[in-house]
């Protein structure tokens, strides 16, 4: 299954993911339009700047989600054929406790329907709108595994330049 | 597939084939490029980031639920003015340093340090001299040139405060221009002080700032723009009507192939009297070519197309297409509009660039240094690189679309006039009886976000069959010129009164009035209508659009042409709506403060409508049917 997974080095902190999720989440799908809408489009994806890096912070899916185990009203769940965390507005209370059991912060408000808010990971698109607008690749969408041997050459081609 | 892809990026079929061709040999275009850019940044595409001052960057979040003001606590609506002033005063700084160049040929030439220029238009000087209140009895015409190259240079930095050329206008144009206090003091000033003004901690009111826009903007269009056409044609002839042919086919498979890109005549027109050259026409000879064939392209091009035989290779995003043809020894560069990329795609094939402005040089260009003192032995050697360069070329590589097409050019005022049969008259009858029932000028760029051409040639085929005759300059009119718009045989698509007014003066439908900074003949035009019926330019049935619209000179122009009130529809969005207040400002409140607004619409026939509609609302006010 692939996975949203950041490289630190690349975010320079633009931001882009922000926009383009809440234009993925607007009903035109449409910059211009969006900035129209009687409910302005929320991201989903926040850019936080650390102290020495940026992080582009989405939910992570969370194999064991503290989520999905707080949620009183069933509106959390996990779907089974695609592992992710799927969130059911209509079920949602809005008692918060999703968003105080998330370690990342990655669950926002809804303005006006008093109910969370989470990354779905884009149903409708192939490659989530985040990922396609990082203009530095920071974001990408790929297989742990494929991730982690990037790291693992990364890490090599210090010794190389030795 | 492939063909129907590249019919996705542009209705020209002589692009078209180029594409699938670029595709073949992996040469990358600007399509390519902008795929490679997006989705592009929202925060750009709304104006919405803030670039000046080390304190950010910083942007605004136009959703709402990041920061409302920049770390120095700009709001949305000052950012985006700002960065739409700075968006103007750089197109207007374009505009009128070519200007300047021009005036600085006429001045040099009757200084006598530019031998190679002479006087082409004694008539043009002569008038221009009296409206200048330049003396002339028992002067020499180099006297009086000089005299008039002095008034026109002083306009960039003159201390009087105000324009020469603004008398033009019609006095209720004048008077609100006046009343506004937007009336340009000096070309080079009102670009200064938009500098100034968009500095960090000056001026934050976003009406305040757009006013000093459309000031700036007023300067390029009765300031720079202008006097770059006064002065052209007073040095290399007032444009007249004639035949040419235009599009990629017009290169020569057996012929050495130079094109003249960019946007000034200076060099150009030395380049056209270097290409009839009897040795170096030998010269071609013994390299194994029938001889030299001199193209056009961009704003160049339309300056030399609209005063000689010179055919046009294309627009501007046909110049990376031109270079795949692996047909041209050289494309010579001057300035504005010239693609980065150009060195890279002439990098596969064996064409070179030569760049010859001490302003705009080119990594991978060779540098031919063009002096005004020394212009003919330049354009000479210019052309003799071109020439020698045709040895290299790689036969197995040439691949030339059949397509061109033939048009009439050469609209100028004057020649619009005289085709009239010597005064407006006729033209306002039509109007008037409406046979004609408005005027509309589509201008501007080519931007690969719109499909090339088409916003253009679909804008005016619309315009036309509703009666409303076109005037085009810059890359809108080389578009239209490659769809045989410019011919008076276009006629047939025309409704039936302006079919009718076009046949009895044997006129296309579409007139193609110059460059891009011709776009003043188009004003002198709107004023003399004006004053003719002694109303403002914004009571006139007249309309503007720039469909393809992308630099930051189409910026400078729709605000001028707005702000002499002419109402102006964009086929792109401004990066202008991180600002619900400057939005409405431009689209609506502007109707109030000048006459006029911006409408923007992508969709070429719904802009036919929204320019009919505005035509046929200006037709009411004036009373006419």
């Amino acid at each position: 299954m692939k996975e949203i997974l950041i490289n630190l080095e690349h975010c320079l902190g633009c931001k882009s993911c922000e926009l383009a999720c809440a234009v993925e989440h607007s009903a035109s799908k449409n910059i211009f339009a969006a900035l129209f809408e009687e409910q302005l489009p929320i991201s989903r994806v926040h850019v936080e700047a650390g102290r020495e890096f940026n992080f582009p912070l989405q939910c992570r899916h969370c194999a064991d989600a503290q989520c999905i185990k707080a949620c009183i009203s069933g509106a959390l769940w996990r779907e089974e054929e695609t592992g992710l965390v799927k969130h059911i507005p209509e079920k949602c209370v809005g008692c918060w406790m999703c968003v105080m059991a998330c370690p990342f912060g990655s669950i926002v408000q809804d303005r006006k329907e008093q109910v969370a808010l989470k990354c779905d990971r884009c149903p409708e698109r192939e490659i989530p709108a985040c990922v396609e607008a990082c203009p530095t690749k920071a974001i990408s969408l790929q297989e742990v595994p494929s991730y982690a041997r990037e790291k693992r050459q990364a890490y090599l081609a210090n010794f190389q330049e030795v | 597939m492939s063909q129907n892809k590249h019919a996705q990026k542009s209705i020209d079929p002589a692009s078209q084939t180029m594409l699938a061709r670029a595709e073949q040999e992996g040469v990358e275009t600007a399509w390519d490029r902008l795929h490679k850019q997006e989705p592009q940044c929202g925060f750009g595409m709304l104006g919405l980031c803030c670039r000046n001052c080390n304190m950010g960057p910083c942007r605004i979040d136009p959703f709402g639920d990041g920061p409302e003001r920049g770390v120095c606590g700009a709001n949305a609506d000052t950012i985006v003015a700002r960065n739409l002033l700075r968006a103007i005063a750089a197109g207007a700084a374009a505009h009128s340093d070519h200007g300047r160049d021009i005036v600085e040929a006429l001045l040099h030439a009757a200084e006598g340090k530019a031998p190679d220029y002479e006087i082409k238009d004694k008539e043009k000087l002569a008038a221009l001299a009296q409206e200048l209140k330049v003396p002339r009895e028992g002067r020499s015409e180099k006297e009086i040139a000089l005299d008039v190259a002095r008034k026109a240079l002083d306009e960039f930095g003159t201390s009087k405060g105000h324009l020469e050329l603004l008398e033009r206008a019609p006095s209720q144009r004048k008077e609100r221009w006046g009343e506004l206090g937007i009336t340009p003091r000096g070309i080079d000033r009102e670009i200064v002080e938009i500098m100034h003004r968009t500095h960090i901690g000056v001026d934050t009111d976003y009406v305040n700032l757009i006013l000093q826009g459309l000031r700036a903007a007023i300067s390029d269009g009765w300031g720079g723009s202008m006097w770059a056409t006064e002065l052209s044609d007073v040095l290399f002839g007032t444009p007249e009507p004639h035949r040419g042919e235009s599009n990629l086919g017009v290169l020569k498979e057996d012929e050495v192939n130079i094109i003249v890109h960019g946007h000034e005549p200076t060099l150009s027109e030395m380049i056209v009297l270097a290409a009839k050259d009897p040795q170096l026409i030998e010269l071609a000879r013994a390299k194994g070519a029938q001889g030299i064939n001199l193209c056009g392209m961009c704003c160049t091009g339309n300056e030399l197309l609209m005063r000689h035989d010179v055919p046009i290779a294309g627009n501007f995003l046909q110049q990376e297409l031109a270079i795949i043809t692996g047909a041209v020894e050289a494309m010579i560069v001057d300035v504005q509009c010239i693609m980065p990329a150009l060195t890279d795609v002439a990098g596969c094939y064996h064409t070179k660039i030569i760049s010859t402005s001490p302003k705009a040089k080119f990594s991978g260009a060779q540098h031919v240094a063009f002096d005004e003192e020394k212009a003919l032995e330049a354009a000479l050697e210019i052309v003799r690189i071109a020439v020698e360069n045709f040895t290299y070329r790689n036969k197995d590589k040439v691949f030339i679309p059949s397509d061109k097409m033939e048009f009439v050019a050469g609209f100028s005022t004057e020649a619009i006039i005289s085709a009239l049969g010597g005064s407006l008259d006729p033209l306002l009858d039509a109007i008037k009886e409406g046979n004609i029932k408005g005027i509309a000028a589509i201008v501007g760029c080519n931007n690969p976000k719109i499909k090339h051409d088409y916003g253009h040639v679909a804008l005016a085929e619309e315009l036309i069959a509703r009666d409303i005759l076109v005037v085009e300059t810059g890359c809108a009119a080389i578009a239209s010129a490659k769809a045989g718009l410019l011919l008076p045989e276009a006629a047939a698509k025309a409704g039936p009164g302006l079919k009718a007014v076009c046949e009895a003066l044997q006129i296309p439908p579409v007139l193609h009035m110059g460059s891009c900074v011709d776009i003043s003949r188009i004003l002198v035009v709107a004023a003399a209508v004006a004053k003719a019926l002694d109303v403002d330019i914004s009571a006139l049935p007249l309309a503007g659009a720039a469909p393809e619209w992308m630099s930051e000179k189409a910026v400078s122009i729709g605000t001028y042409v707005i702000g002499s009130g002419i109402f102006t529809v964009l086929g792109t969005v401004p990066p202008v709506l991180g600002s619900s207040n400057v939005a409405a400002l431009l689209t609506k409140g502007a109707d109030d403060v000048i006459g006029a607004t911006f409408a923007v619409e992508e969709d070429p026939l719904k802009a036919a409508a929204l320019m009919e509609e505005h035509i046929n609302a200006k037709r009411s006010g004036l009373g006419l049917p």
